[in-house]
């Protein structure tokens, strides 16, 4: 149907030298600020809901440092640090009442953002983010992508494995090194202590804005009952599940999801 | 040439293949025997002895969580060893520096070791296979420069002693580091290295005056790297490195016959059948560098150096030099090939046990070896003419005889000594 075809917005794209480290932002749209962060994997740089929401909104999307675009500095070696660019990126683009939407180690990156300074930050829709450590010393909260076969990593991730986008995919030796570089990074940033920062839900209760947060029902890397006791330790959240998703409902089931994010945006 | 004898300590009564998905990291240790390995430890300990009999020298390693190496703590074994061996130098190849929490704990344990041994303890720091990251959880991506920094503040830490330092560096803190004992050697053992393709890694080990080592390397891959070394040395201005600087671990077995050397061989080559590893455990992200890991994940090179080297023949292992076997003068005649090969080398560390070969096996096998063989090729190769990093010495001299690394280093760590001695009073 001719009136439902969305209009392919062409963004605009920049490198920021910040203190902290360079980033290379890409800009889609107008209208309110959208801040998007991707996930370690990074399947939301292309996906076509950016273009959905470029539709409404100015869609702001930094690529992390060490993830194709930009070096991850040696003097970066958290999350928590990383944390602090990102904070002098919005002050430098002047952004006000943001919404902020992150994804797995972005949802994780969102929260360290929101903890320190909440001001700038309308709403929050973390899809199934990362950051926190839940259980006791011997549960395992998230399961070790480092440990297992990638077939049972693709497992903990999707639903259905055969949905990883990853997977069809014959890498260039382009991609191929795009990918080692980011897999190195995500190792930086997230090897021990194991994709969480001890000292982050101590924090928590300064996140004041609006929080949702969207779990795929059979996320195998971290369940949704991880995911509902991450949400209790923010004072405004709601927690949302994507029934049949895995780990990136937005990848796998599209069709549930972005009408979630969309209706949560307005 | 100097020659170490070396066993990995395996436990080699493992389930059957199809039951048992790696050696390494997730094997249980209810497939280890206690009333089994106790009798397994002193049989090893016991080769060390012999080593150290026959005029050998003995190389010791360590490994975590997997039944290649129940010598998971190599300081204990390498201190039995300093205690029962009389003139035996003492290789630790080596301290996992990389992973190491604590690398003052370890300046400690080998200047202990030093001192019980007078100064035999040769003392290596491994950056650790890749398996290790997983039981020490230490970060792939910054084992090289942890490396680096513990090494260098032994360094410091074992030859300061007037009194304690500070020490706050980019991965470890310290505050009053003041070692005891004093290290037996001045300033400290030589010091040993490992390294596999990274070329500039190795230069910085010969360069820095370490011993540059290589297992198990197909001879064009060791004269790659070794000459990269040469070649990069060259390149700052320095001179050429001896000889001594250099070391090389291969499957070694001799025998009375053909046939008796390669029965032996075999047993020996349960290392190399067994190694099996699960690929993830091979290739945690930022271990090796990054092009490499690239070629990985796109499959572009899908196993490594063990994995293709399981798949081809002994004859293969013999033609590069990763397997040297045969009667003594067939293994004289292949090691004389392989140090003209590789552009020279002045340590051979021969892995002559593995898996259940039996002592008398191994025993004939060394005695062969020490009796028949060395005195045939101990003339090979210069050593350095002076301690100490690479850029302050003069050139490298003949070996004159056997174990002569001994009494040459001694010369040339006096010599070294007394000129630092002078330096720093002139200053």
């Amino acid at each position: 149907m001719a009136s439902k075809t969305v209009q392919a917005i062409r963004g605009t794209s920049r490198t920021l030298k910040l203190p902290i480290a360079d980033l290379f932002v890409q800009q889609f749209g107008s209208g309110a600020p959208v801040l998007w962060l991707h996930s370690e994997d990074y399947y939301e740089l292309d996906l076509p809901l950016i273009q959905k929401l470029a539709q409404k909104y100015k869609v702001i999307v930094p690529w992390m440092p060490g993830y194709g675009k930009t070096d991850l500095p040696e003097t970066v070696r958290t999350v928590d640090d990383l944390s602090y660019a990102y904070l002098d990126l919005m002050q430098k683009l002047k952004l006000e009442k943001v919404r902020v939407v992150g994804f797995s180690m972005g949802g994780w990156l969102a929260n360290e953002i929101a903890s320190k300074d909440c001001s700038r930050i309308s709403k929050m829709s973390l899809v199934c983010p990362l950051g926190v450590k839940i259980g006791g010393a011997y549960d395992r909260d998230i399961e070790d992508i480092y440990y297992h076969p990638t077939a049972t990593v693709q497992g903990f991730k999707f639903s259905n494995p055969k949905n990883d986008p990853m997977i069809p995919k014959e890498l260039s030796e382009e991609e191929a090194f795009v990918l080692a570089r980011a897999k190195e990074t995500t190792a930086k940033l997230a090897w021990d202590p194991y994709f969480h920062n001890p000292t982050l839900k101590y924090r928590l209760h300064r996140v004041t804005a609006k929080t949702q947060f969207v779990w795929g029902a059979r996320d195998g890397l971290a369940k949704p009952k991880y995911g509902r006791a991450y949400a209790t330790l923010l004072p405004k959240s709601e927690f949302v599940s994507v029934p049949g998703a895995g780990h990136f409902p937005h990848v796998e089931k599209p069709d549930s999801f972005d009408p979630i994010l969309e209706q949560f945006l307005r | 040439m100097e020659f170490y004898h070396f066993t990995e300590f395996p436990w080699p009564y493992l389930p059957p293949d199809d039951e048992f998905t790696s050696m390494r990291v997730n094997l249980p240790s209810s497939v280890f025997d206690p009333k089994i390995g106790a009798d397994l430890y002193h049989s090893y300990l016991d080769q060390h002895k012999l080593a150290d009999e026959l005029g050998l020298n003995c190389m010791i390693n360590e490994h975590h969580q997997t039944a290649t190496c129940i010598n998971s703590a190599a300081p204990l074994s390498v201190a039995i060893a300093a205690r029962e061996t009389k003139n035996a130098r003492i290789c630790i190849l080596g301290n996992p520096a990389a992973n190491l929490r604590d690398p003052i704990r370890c300046a400690e344990e080998m200047a202990m070791i030093d001192n019980i041994s007078h100064g035999r303890l040769e003392c290596g720091f491994v950056r650790g296979v890749p398996y290790e990251l997983f039981g020490s959880n230490c970060n792939p991506t910054e084992t090289s420069s942890r490396l680096w920094e513990s090494v260098q503040l032994m360094q410091k830490a074992w030859s300061t002693h007037d009194g304690p330092f500070n020490y706050e560096g980019r991965w470890i803190h310290k505050r009053q580091v003041n070692v005891w004992p004093r290290i037996y050697q001045d300033p400290h053992p030589p010091i040993w290295m490992t390294g596999g393709s990274d070329v500039n890694h190795a230069t910085r080990a010969v360069e820095s005056g370490f011993t540059f080592t290589m297992f198990l390397t197909p001879a064009d891959g060791m004269r790659k790297m070794f000459d990269g070394v040469r070649a990069n040395l060259k390149k700052k201005g320095l001179p050429t490195p001896a000889d001594d600087l250099f070391a090389f671990m291969p499957l070694l077995a001799v025998g009375e016959t053909e046939e008796e050397a390669l029965k032996y061989v075999q047993e020996v080559f349960w290392y190399v059948t067994n190694n099996k590893a699960e690929p993830q455990f091979r290739a945690p992200p930022g271990y090796v560098e990054t092009p490499l890991y690239a070629n990985f994940l796109s499959g572009r090179f899908s196993g490594g150096r063990t994995d293709a080297i399981r798949t081809k023949g002994m004859e293969y292992f013999r033609e590069n030099g990763v397997a040297v076997y045969g009667t003594p003068d067939s293994v004289a005649k292949q090691l004389k090939s392989l140090y003209k090969k590789v552009g020279g080398f002045g340590h051979l560390i021969g892995m002559l046990h593995s898996g259940d070969m039996p002592f008398k096996h191994t025993a004939k096998s060394m005695k062969l070896f020490a009796e028949e063989v060395v005195p045939q090729i101990k003339d090979l190769g210069t050593v350095s003419s002076s301690l100490g990093p690479l850029k302050e010495r003069g050139a490298p001299v003949k070996a004159s005889k056997f174990n002569g690394r001994t009494d040459a280093l001694a010369a040339a760590r006096d010599s070294w000594f007394k000129k630092q001695t002078k330096k720093a009073k002139a200053a």
